[in-house]
């Protein structure tokens, strides 16, 4: 069960760094925390919207349901098939976390410290989400 | 007496809260939060923005070679060429005759939120007979008041630090009364083809980076141009 708050803990933080990078999208919280201002650049590049879509956006959407996902499987253990759905979901998300990261290294050229926040808490999550399905695997021990 | 089990998912509710709480909170703080002040870009460019006014030039009418600067206050490199090359350059050539100098403001608001109101700041200076000065002071302060979220008060204590008349210069500023002039130096800037800052026009030619324009470049220039004439 610990691995379910897990990832539902690691969702609801990361739905709230990506709406903060959303909502800077919009031009509704000023500047963007940085340091570097790396983050504007990346934020600001073409490659911050996927399909048309602002990725902050795809980010906010993406975090709400896994952290969904997490809850109605924390609420019903016995079923595998939330288990199975939390660790697909978490698999799409860090494939997707993947390609940014090579984008943001290899193509922009800089690093938003906001999006390796998000990168490692899609790790956890992943983590989190395949430690809950090998659990629910393992068949239970006839004495 | 509550089962460990219960107390586990009590516990795990409470930090679901506390994290729900804490990113609502602060999320709703930096949107309800004063916003910083700002010089508009979408304003309507008059005639009076373009009629009269080319720039803030420095140098003498006859000079024999014109360099038109195309620069953003908030960028690091114009910073560097403002500080590095430009005082050599005002020295030997601009002084002496030889070189007269048009700054443009070319704000990329997309990455330097101050920009404008740095450009803005100098305007209300050059009211007062003074840009060249608050040029020069902004652009000793960049690193100071890139990294704040508002650069008013900082470019506030610069006009005082001049000895600019205050009140003069907070009616300039809030009124925003160069708004339209800064658009117009972007916009011709644009039209040009201005590809990054600073770029320099010489002659009907682009140059653009630090390296590009310094004394011993505009020394050539202007021996060759002095070999023409002599021909």
């Amino acid at each position: 069960m610990k691995y379910w708050m897990a990832a539902a803990l690691l969702s609801l933080t990361g739905f709230f760094v990506a709406l903060y990078l959303y909502l800077w999208k919009l031009g509704l919280v000023g500047t963007l925390a940085c340091g570097t201002g790396a983050c504007e650049a990346v934020q600001l590049s073409p490659y911050s919207r996927f399909l048309g879509i602002e990725v902050p956006l795809i980010g906010a959407v993406g975090y709400l349901t896994l952290f969904l996902a997490s809850l109605i499987g924390l609420r019903r253990p016995e079923d595998r098939r939330w288990a199975a759905l939390l660790l697909g979901l978490s698999s799409g998300a860090l494939l997707f976390t993947l390609y940014l990261q090579y984008l943001e290294f290899f193509v922009i050229g800089a690093v938003c410290r906001w999006c390796l926040v998000s990168a490692a808490l899609v790790v956890l999550i992943f983590v989190a989400s395949l430690l809950a399905w090998r659990r629910r695997s393992v068949p239970a021990r006839v004495p | 007496m509550a089962a460990p089990h219960d107390r586990g998912l009590s516990g795990f509710y409470l930090a679901i809260g506390t994290v729900a709480l804490a990113g609502a909170g602060l999320l709703g703080y930096l949107v309800l939060r004063r916003p910083p002040a700002s010089i508009p870009a979408n304003v309507v460019v008059t005639a009076a923005d373009t009629a009269g006014f080319r720039g803030y030039v420095l140098g003498a009418d006859s000079a024999p070679l014109e360099v038109t600067e195309y620069a953003d206050y908030q960028c690091p490199a114009c910073q560097q060429f403002a500080l590095v090359q430009m005082p050599s350059i005002e020295e030997r050539l601009i002084r002496t005759g030889r070189v007269r100098w048009r700054y443009r403001d070319f704000p990329l608001d997309q990455i330097h939120r101050h920009a404008r109101l740095a450009a803005h700041a100098a305007a209300c200076a050059a009211d007062q007979g003074r840009y060249w000065e608050m040029h020069r002071r902004i652009y000793l302060g960049q690193p100071e008041w890139s990294a704040e979220r508002d650069a008013t008060g900082r470019f506030r204590s610069y006009a005082r630090e001049l000895g600019l008349d205050p009140a003069a210069y907070d009616a300039c500023m809030r009124a925003a009364t160069h708004a339209g002039r800064i658009e117009a130096s972007k916009r011709e800037g644009e039209r040009l083809g201005v590809p990054s800052t600073p770029t320099f026009l010489i002659g009907g030619r682009l140059y653009s980076g630090t390296g590009t324009v310094t004394y011993d470049i505009l020394k050539g220039m202007l021996d060759s141009l002095a070999r023409v004439g002599a021909r």
